[in-house]
């Protein structure tokens, strides 16, 4: 099972670090094993669930789905970065604010998934909301209060 | 924003306590536990649904460099583990009863070394015909699945026998006269399916072990209490030796409810003396864990002309997969539940629950009450057509109210059944309509339910500290439902605390006061009420103090918010918590703390109104009660079922955390809709679970969720808790089918009797009215 190891230098969170690993491990595996940025959830692990979801220069990505050794020159944000030198991130702040997060295991992807809609567009209606978070699922919330924090998001945010 | 630092009286919905850490990547779930020099276990599964083992050959695994330990249920030498019946080991032994099913585990230093070790391993079988439906299991000439069945340990005698786990019956008044006293009786079966509970976070644990052999394990759970009596009993280890603390949990819903697999990694850390971390796949998780029980329902209900119900007859099968586990309860609980919110004088409710080929199925949220609900509810619509009645005015006309009896005799001092169908039928009524669509003939469905909050033993212990704060621990694990975050607000609450001065201790079994578990919508009420109780307790020893200090009496005395504690009708003279506290720690009297615990205490089923034989429990719980309303679209062309907007009313007793209760009722909809229209675990001929991914197993996403999903959060304060409190984690889940499938009925005419209600089963039931 043994495989043959490539070397490659990626940019997380505004950082260069440097992965050795197999050329079949995901940027998911990465992430959490070698790097130890576990904010990043394993759900599936076949990229239906959408919690491994990061972004690859600013684009929501399934890293799940993403081989480590294809990431390149793309930067990648995980949930550790989304902050900033922030407590919050004002979707983060929406989403404990509209008591959004039960178990909290989808989260992650979540704050992912909201970071790329409001990057893009910052007064999103209800559809555009549902449609931003139609890759990512949660079994505890309904996703009602998930939407509202988005939409309260929605109203206040700035151009 | 809410400032931790301003009072949270019971009533508000701080943000939860643990939100920041869960927004932020901060929470550490169990695969999130990383140990140095942790070894990856890999699980060799059975690829037969009944065989015999004959052997093992491990030679080839134990030569990979890289393993470290091996165990298969040879190695097993603790008598067998389970619910009410001890029916299962962490591994197979001697026969391995579905596929997937752990035969053999394996301890190595990287993921794959651990999965190449473990495919190396080789079992030979003896295969055995396989039973793979609840039909299989009763025909006469049906291969057994525990041949030892008589000979296992049983906590209740249950008149197991065959494939028969279980049998039990419960009636009230005379069934049979009655019916011959009704106008109009309405027949039918039902057949529900096996649900997941698809939490979003596999199950698993990291085992660790110090050089005494004493084990650690770090554990998503729904008791710490639970996975420590689990683990010491299949490693034949004293409790003393077995220390669980949990990890935040990723959703549980029950299937976190009973470790089955967490022995395995215990067993393999002891073995190899190193940490080792056991995660499920998702696809492990999906066969391996458990499911809702698949349910054969058969039920006739009968009314007199004037719309009075007068009698129910109910037969309950329950298909529950290869082991035991929570089925005697379940099939206990669907029988309960079987006569619905209603005053029925006349109830007979018989039951079976069934061993098969097939995952277990076990506790899940609703525990028997969404298969009969569904049952009982639909009828009770069949009921209002035959009668020309109006089915929310039916449901009036019987409803239960203050002081009724519930089936068995449970007195049920309140209840508030009622006003949850006036409070959904009315705000659907002044909602306004939503614009019709070509092609889609809309419905209205209703449903009633009820549910218990209670069960078996808790405990609180608060403790003040030298500042003047306060250390709360309870055994509540918050699986995700923001128990946390009530518990500090009922001990903040009765001390006059912001919540920020009250710290709440990580569930571990070395410190934390005894809880059952996360489970039977239990943890507001049973061990709020434990907080509760144990917080005054300590108030109470403060107030002492603190009459000492001021030199006058307890019952002079008041406290003041923010920690400090004055005379009444003096404003301005007070001590403070710290003053009281530095007294108590370094001048006199000792340390201020008050532990509280109890096992739930409510009367049992009343022998002489009810025939009882082999319920699996006596006492379980408060009443508490609900009613959902739905509107669906169904699509003539397709049968495709939208649900477009819902109305759930719950009684909640009285709501500690607003934003929480309705953040249950939301998601518990939402799963009770994929339950309705989607979610189906299935089986092929040979016994394989061909829906072991989540992009074959349908859970609802948002576009599938109706973006309106109201709670009505009713409150009245139970008598028997010290806040008034009851548990909504359940009932939110146990109307929607039924609502959904009355909805069916009221936009087309056609009744679906079987779930999940898929596009082909609303087209072949449409084809039927033709």
């Amino acid at each position: 099972m043994s495989a043959a190891k490539v070397h490659s230098v990626l940019t997380v969170n505004g950082e260069s670090r440097d992965v050795l690993a197999p050329v079949s491990t995901t940027l998911l595996d990465v992430l959490r094993d070698s790097l130890s940025l576990t904010g990043t959830k394993r759900g599936c692990n076949h990229g239906v669930c959408g919690a491994c979801t990061v972004l690859l220069d600013g684009r929501i990505a399934r890293s799940c789905l993403t081989l480590a050794a294809d990431v390149g020159e793309r930067t990648v944000t995980t949930i550790e970065g989304i902050a900033g030198d922030r407590d919050f991130s004002p979707v983060q702040r929406a989403l404990i604010d509209a008591g959004a997060i039960q178990c909290g295991f989808c989260t992650p992807g979540f704050v992912i998934a909201l970071t790329d809609l409001f990057a893009r567009d910052s007064h999103p209606d209800r559809e555009t909301i549902r449609m931003a978070l139609s890759g990512n699922l949660c079994r505890c919330s309904g996703y009602v209060k998930i939407v509202e924090a988005a939409e309260r998001l929605a109203g206040v945010a700035d151009d | 924003m809410t400032d931790s630092t301003q009072a949270q009286a019971i009533g508000t919905s701080p943000p939860r306590l643990e939100a920041g850490d869960k927004a932020t990547g901060r929470a550490h779930f169990a695969d999130d536990v990383q140990l140095p020099g942790m070894l990856h276990t890999a699980i060799l599964t059975s690829p037969h649904a009944h065989a015999r083992i004959v052997g093992y050959r491990l030679a080839a695994a134990r030569a990979i460099p890289g393993v470290k330990a091996i165990v298969t249920g040879a190695d097993l030498a603790g008598p067998r583990s389970g619910g009410i019946v001890k029916d299962e080991s962490m591994l197979a032994r001697g026969k391995v009863r579905y596929v997937g099913e752990p035969v053999a585990a394996v301890a190595a230093t990287d993921p794959a070394i651990a999965s190449e070790a473990a495919a190396a391993i080789e079992v030979d079988y003896e295969p055995l015909g396989a039973v793979l439906s609840i039909d299989d299991a009763l025909a006469p000439d049906a291969p057994i699945l525990h041949e030892e069945l008589a000979s296992y340990v049983k906590a209740v005698e249950g008149g197991s026998h065959h494939n028969v786990v279980w049998e039990a019956a419960l009636a009230e008044g005379d069934v049979d006269r009655a019916f011959a006293q009704c106008d109009v009786v309405v027949e039918d079966t039902w057949e529900t399916q096996a649900q997941h509970h698809a939490y979003m976070e596999p199950n698993g644990c990291v085992a660790d072990v110090d050089a005494s052999g004493r084990i650690t394990l770090h554990v998503t759970c729904q008791s710490v209490h639970h996975v420590q009596q689990r683990v010491a009993e299949e490693l034949v280890e004293p409790m003393a030796k077995v220390r669980a603390i949990a990890t935040r949990v990723g959703g549980a819903f029950g299937g976190k409810h009973a470790s089955n697999i967490h022995s395995i990694a215990a067993w393999l850390a002891r073995a190899a003396r190193r940490p080792v971390k056991l995660v499920l796949s998702r696809m492990q998780d999906f066969e391996m864990q458990r499911s809702r029980h698949p349910a054969r329902i058969w039920m006739k209900t009968g009314a007199r002309r004037d719309g009075t119900i007068l009698a129910r007859d109910v037969r309950i099968i329950i298909d529950g997969g290869a082991y035991a586990d929570e089925s005697p309860p379940v099939l206990t609980f669907a029988l309960l539940m079987s006569r619905g919110p209603y005053r029925i004088a006349n109830v007979r409710a018989r039951g079976q629950a069934v061993y098969t080929n097939k995952l277990r199925a076990g506790s899940f949220r609703g525990f028997g009450n969404p298969q009969a609900t569904f049952a009982g509810e639909s009828q009770i619509d069949e009921i209002a057509l035959k009668l020309g009645t109006d089915p929310v005015e039916l449901r009036l006309a019987n409803a239960m109210g203050p002081n009724d009896t519930a089936f068995g005799g449970h007195p049920v001092p309140s209840c508030v059944l009622r006003d949850c169908l006036v409070r959904v039928r009315d705000a659907q009524r002044d909602a306004v309509p939503l614009p019709a669509r070509a092609g889609r003939r809309r419905g209205i469905g209703f449903a009633a339910l009820s549910h218990i909050s209670g069960l078996m033993g808790t405990a609180a212990m608060v403790q003040l500290r030298t500042d003047g704060s306060v250390a709360l621990s309870t055994g509540c694990v918050d699986i995700g439902q923001g128990s946390d975050t009530v518990m500090v607000q009922i001990c903040a609450d009765a001390l006059s605390l912001p919540i920020g001065r009250v710290s709440y201790a990580r569930q571990d079994s070395d410190s934390s006061p005894y809880n059952w578990k996360t489970a039977g919508s239990r943890s507001t009420y049973m061990t709020g009420r434990a907080v509760a109780i144990a917080t005054v307790d300590m108030r109470d020893k403060m107030l002492a103090h603190a009459a000492e200090l001021m030199e006058c009496t307890a019952k002079d005395l008041e406290l003041r918010p923010g920690g400090a504690v004055g005379v009444k009708g003096v404003p301005g003279m007070t001590v403070t918590f710290k003053e009281i506290a530095l007294r108590s720690l370094f001048k006199s009297g000792g340390p201020l703390a008050a532990t509280h615990g109890f096992v739930f205490d409510g009367p049992g089923f009343d022998p002489k109104r009810a025939s009882i034989r082999q319920l699996a429990f006596a006492n379980l719980g408060v009443y508490t009660f609900g009613a959902h309303c739905v509107e669906v679209d169904v699509d003539d062309a397709t049968g495709a079922v939208e649900v477009r907007r819902a109305w759930c009313a719950h009684d909640v007793g009285r709501a500690i955390n607003p934003a929480s209760c309705e953040g249950q009722i939301q998601g518990g909809f939402v799963q009770g809709m994929g339950y309705a229209l989607t979610e189906a675990m299935q089986w092929n001929e040979q016994g394989w679970l061909i829906t072991a991914t989540l992009a074959d197993y349908k859970i609802p996403g948002v576009l599938d969720s109706p973006p309106e999903i109201h709670p009505i959060v009713l409150e009245d304060p139970d008598p028997t808790h010290p806040v008034g409190a009851k548990g909504i984690g359940e009932p939110s889940l146990v109307g929607a089918a039924p609502a959904i499938a009355n909805a069916i009925r009221n936009a087309t005419g056609a009744r679906v009797r079987t779930l999940p209600m898929t596009p082909e089963r609303v087209l072949a039931a449409l084809d039927a009215l033709r």
